[in-house]
């Protein structure tokens, strides 16, 4: 109760204007923001890998599997935001138990679940299966039963089999894309849906944050690539990241028309919140939404990947653009999620005042709880790149 | 059925026994989890209701006062106060009904409860009896004039600004400073003790304005005169005039 | 001692007659069985009878709020706060009140200082104010409520009667309904961390009394009634006033009814 007190009180002299009196408490903060961040990056990463295997994308074949053990490191750590945040984590397990039906929150739970276990880990699966089999074929020790276990003790090796694992990874995926649309979109809904805040209420809410999300889940693939080949020493398939900085550049123009469209559909439509909205956007959130947002995270790689397409630019120029650009987006998507949560949050329902969120360091709540949170993917990516290789190299034939 | 089972891949059959293992255990734990009475009245634990209404009671409410102090009661039910809980003063007094011995009620006695429904605000309803703190009677408690079971004031307020003090702070600041109340609006006597029933009267002709501002009599000379007839088409003076502050 | 402690009471007038009351009528069940009781009343749906004789599915519940009766004097916020134990902090509210002072320019300034709990200060102002007032808010018991809509576990929920109640034990503090509800009348609870809003005061409301706010309410600002009966209060209210809801267009159905609402509340 103390820490409360400590807490909101600082806050009453932040607040221009009039609010409610219990909005003074902001209550989705960073650990809201931390949350769909991190299920964008899974949706966008399993898209990349969707187009290799559905769109028979050939360049992009170096990345197929390190998209998918992406996509599957980032979905574990997922939850855990949403955990920490919770008033009473202890109890969260009645989200399965009892869902309300008409709830997106809840209805999520099924979607995530479904996603995990249908899609992800069978399509990893399958199309681990023969290696998984190989390697505990040949290896000693801990490895040995590691690979056996997660192989289910299967053993056959036939062509036959082969062959059904090739189809069952094709169906997967194809299942897979509106699943993962469905991942992300739904993260959309659950804001889109909420009538309350004029913000957040819109119907193009899951498609935006359906496109941010591919655009920072090939972003982030292609970070992960150019960290890690070099790292084992392999040369780096321009082919393949090319094609990977051209999707990247696709989606981004689709994600940057719409935010724009939103934005122009706002300002034409002139609603009753738009004046509270308009002091917003032009004071508080000048500099997470102008500048980093839009300039910063959207513009400047935009226009860098450009150049990099339209002139004929040595290849390690290229490597740095493309780098440096897939920063710019993660920040920028970052700052996405950040005007969204929060943003929503900083005008009052009156739509007669301006709150204010102060982020602490400690506690669950603080930033560095959520820091550990997005370092713990990359944790987790590390043991999977280790148990599960990705490399082309790793592959087994059949012996 | 073995022939079909055959049929399907070793791979398949592995992942088909492991998802019918994860669905029993889901189906077995369910019911140990979910509360027993969850669902029966609708999609919410039906014990919640019981938990609710089993919250003790604060307010006892006006009705239980009465019947150890029925004396006050009486004097306050043919008073202004008529309508005010005695627990808006005196506190919640449940605990009181229970054990009036040990538990007694807060009496407020200086100046500072009064003050928080009867201050001057400009958002008070007109009509509501309001007062300056600051400049009435600053040093006495309240209680010694106004009886709070019988808060009749000792004098009638004049002016009227008692209850209608809005309107007679803008009455003060205007031209019409020097015409009394009393000179528009007849007041019948019961509207001291029932204002909401008896109601004072209000002119209804342009004429009434006229007598002072249509008028060539010399004891108006001074005051803005307009032509009645011409002046404000079919208006009533007051629709576009504030009488209180025109 | 106890036994004479016990009949103590019948020295008071009032009381002595309740006893005679209650005497006779007890006399009257014995030799007339069947005819005095409450028993015989027609057994509808059971389950949805709370505390002793109360039938839920009889009452419809709804509060109407006169702005022109309301001095912002404080005392319901207060009441309420006592009543059903809520922090004595500026940040959590069942119920408030709010101070509009609108200007001849049209600017409007729109205050609640502790949510009107210690009533409002007096304040020397140049605001050449048209139109000011107070205006009490608290929890809609919306017939469409967003909040029951979007409660993941299904711990708050529609009664039968219309109020919408938290189950605090089942919570899990998410805070969706915080964020759906559009009037603000939602918190989080700092010590249970679970949601917490008016409940009408259900638990008076069972027993046959009124919310705390209402029975505090001084000026009788605040009218609590049931609109299934013909002869209540709340019903009177609507018939006699030109009502208004809170943000009438997100069609939450509210069943808190405005009379004289200016447009500016928002």
């Amino acid at each position: 109760m103390e820490e409360i007190i400590q807490h909101l009180t600082p806050l009453l002299k932040e607040v221009s204007g009039y609010i409610f009196p219990n909005e003074i408490e902001l209550h989705w903060g960073l650990l809201i923001v931390l949350y769909p961040y991190l299920t964008g990056l899974v949706a966008g990463a399993f898209i990349l890998a969707s187009l290799v295997k559905v769109f028979n994308v050939k360049e992009l074949q170096p990345t197929y599997r390190m998209s998918l053990l992406t996509a599957l490191a980032f979905l574990i750590v997922a939850p855990l935001p949403l955990l920490g945040h919770l008033g009473h984590p202890e109890k969260s397990f009645e989200i399965f138990l009892t869902p309300n039906t008409s709830s997106a929150m809840a209805m999520f739970g099924f979607v995530y679940a479904w996603y995990l276990m249908a899609v992800l880990l069978l399509e990893i699966w399958f199309d681990y299966r023969k290696d998984l089999i190989m390697w505990s074929r040949k290896e000693k020790g801990l490895m040995k039963w590691i690979h056996k276990i997660l192989s289910l003790f299967s053993s056959d090796t036939s062509e036959k089999a082969l062959h059904f694992d090739k189809k069952s990874v094709k169906v997967i995926t194809i299942i897979g894309i509106p699943s993962a649309f469905l991942l992300h979109g739904y993260v959309g809904f659950i804001f889109g849906s909420v009538k309350a805040n004029p913000f957040w209420s819109s119907v193009l809410m899951p498609i935006v944050f359906l496109f941010s999300a591919i655009v920072s889940g090939i972003a982030l693939v292609l970070l992960i690539y150019m960290i890690v080949t070099p790292m084992r020493r392999k040369p780096i398939d321009m082919m393949c990241l090319n094609k990977l900085a051209s999707y990247l550049f696709y989606v981004m123009i689709i994600d940057f028309s719409l935010e724009t469209l939103d934005f122009i559909h706002r300002v034409y439509e002139s609603e009753e919140s738009i004046h509270i909205i308009s002091e917003l956007v032009s004071g508080k959130l000048f500099v997470s939404l102008v500048v980093i947002q839009v300039l910063i995270g959207m513009l400047i790689p935009l226009g860098s990947i450009a150049a990099a397409k339209l002139f004929k630019l040595p290849d390690e120029l290229k490597k740095l653009i493309y780098f440096v650009a897939a920063i710019l987006v993660q920040m920028g998507i970052f700052s996405t999620r950040w005007n969204v949560v929060i943003g929503g949050q900083l005008f009052s329902k009156s739509f007669r005042g301006l709150t204010t969120y102060k982020m602490t360091f400690f506690g669950l709540e603080g930033f560095l709880f959520s820091f550990i949170l997005l370092i713990m993917p990359i944790v987790i990516l590390y043991i999977l790149f280790k148990i599960l290789p990705p490399w082309d190299e790793a592959r087994q034939p059949v012996s | 059925m073995i022939s079909f089972w055959k049929k399907i891949p070793e791979q398949a059959k592995r992942l088909v026994v492991l998802a019918i293992i994860l669905l029993a255990v889901f189906l077995v734990v369910r019911p140990q989890l979910v509360p027993s009475d969850f669902g029966e009245l609708g999609h919410f634990r039906a014990s919640a209701l019981q938990d609710i209404i089993a919250q003790p009671v604060q307010y006892a409410g006006h009705e239980i006062c009465t019947e150890c102090h029925d004396e006050v009661a009486e004097k306050k039910g043919n008073s202004y106060h008529r309508n005010v809980a005695c627990e808006v003063c005196h506190g919640p007094a449940a605990v009181h009904v229970e054990e009036e011995e040990t538990d007694m009620l807060r009496i407020p006695r200086g100046r500072d409860f009064c003050i928080v429904c009867h201050e001057y605000l400009s958002s008070r309803p007109t009509g509501f009896p309001q007062i300056v703190s600051e400049s009435h009677n600053p040093m006495k408690s309240c209680i010694t004039c106004h009886n709070p079971h019988d808060p009749t004031p000792p004098e009638k307020p004049k002016d009227c600004a008692g209850c209608h003090a809005s309107i007679a702070r803008s009455k003060m600041v205007s031209h019409h400073v020097y015409v009394p109340c009393v000179r528009c609006h007849d007041t019948p006597e019961g509207h001291f003790t029932n204002p909401r029933v008896y109601h004072p009267t209000k002119p209804t002709k342009r004429e009434f304005c006229g007598g002072c501002h249509a008028s060539d009599d010399p004891s108006v000379a001074g005051i803005p005169q307009v032509d009645i007839e011409s002046h404000g088409e079919r208006y009533v003076c007051w629709q576009c005039h504030y009488p209180h502050l025109p | 001692m106890s036994i004479l402690k016990s009949y103590q009471h019948l020295n008071q007038p009032q009381k002595r007659r309740a006893f005679v009351k209650t005497f006779l009528l007890s006399v009257a069940a014995i030799v007339f069985p069947g005819r005095s009781g409450s028993q015989e009343k027609p057994k509808k749906n059971s389950k949805w009878i709370l505390d002793d004789d109360y039938d839920a599915t009889e009452h419809r519940w709804g509060m109407g709020i006169d702005i022109n009766n309301c001095i912002g004097c404080g005392r319901c916020v207060a009441a309420c706060k006592d009543e059903n134990n809520v922090p004595k902090l500026p940040f959590f509210f069942r119920t408030w009140v709010e101070r509009y002072e609108i200007e001849a320019n049209g600017q409007v300034s729109v205050s609640s200082p502790n949510g009107g709990y210690d009533s409002f200060k007096p304040e020397i102002s140049d605001k050449q104010t048209i139109r000011s007032f107070f205006v009490p808010k608290l929890c809609n018991h919306c017939d469409n409520p967003p909040c029951v809509q979007v409660c993941p576990v299904g711990a708050t929920f529609k009664t039968v009667d219309g109020v919408i109640l938290v189950d605090k034990d089942y919570c899990i503090g998410c805070r969706y309904c915080i964020q759906a509800c559009p009037y603000g009348a939602r918190f989080l609870h700092p010590e249970t961390r679970t949601a917490e809003k008016c409940t009408f005061c259900y638990h008076r409301v069972v027993k046959g009394m009124s919310p705390a706010c209402v029975e505090n309410c001084p000026t009788q600002a605040r009218i609590f009634g049931d609109l299934k009966k013909t002869a209540s209060p709340l019903v009177r209210f609507t018939r006699m006033h030109n009502i208004n809801v809170l943000k009438q267009n997100l069609n939450t159905e509210p069943k808190v009814y405005y009379a004289n609402l200016d447009m500016e509340v928002s």
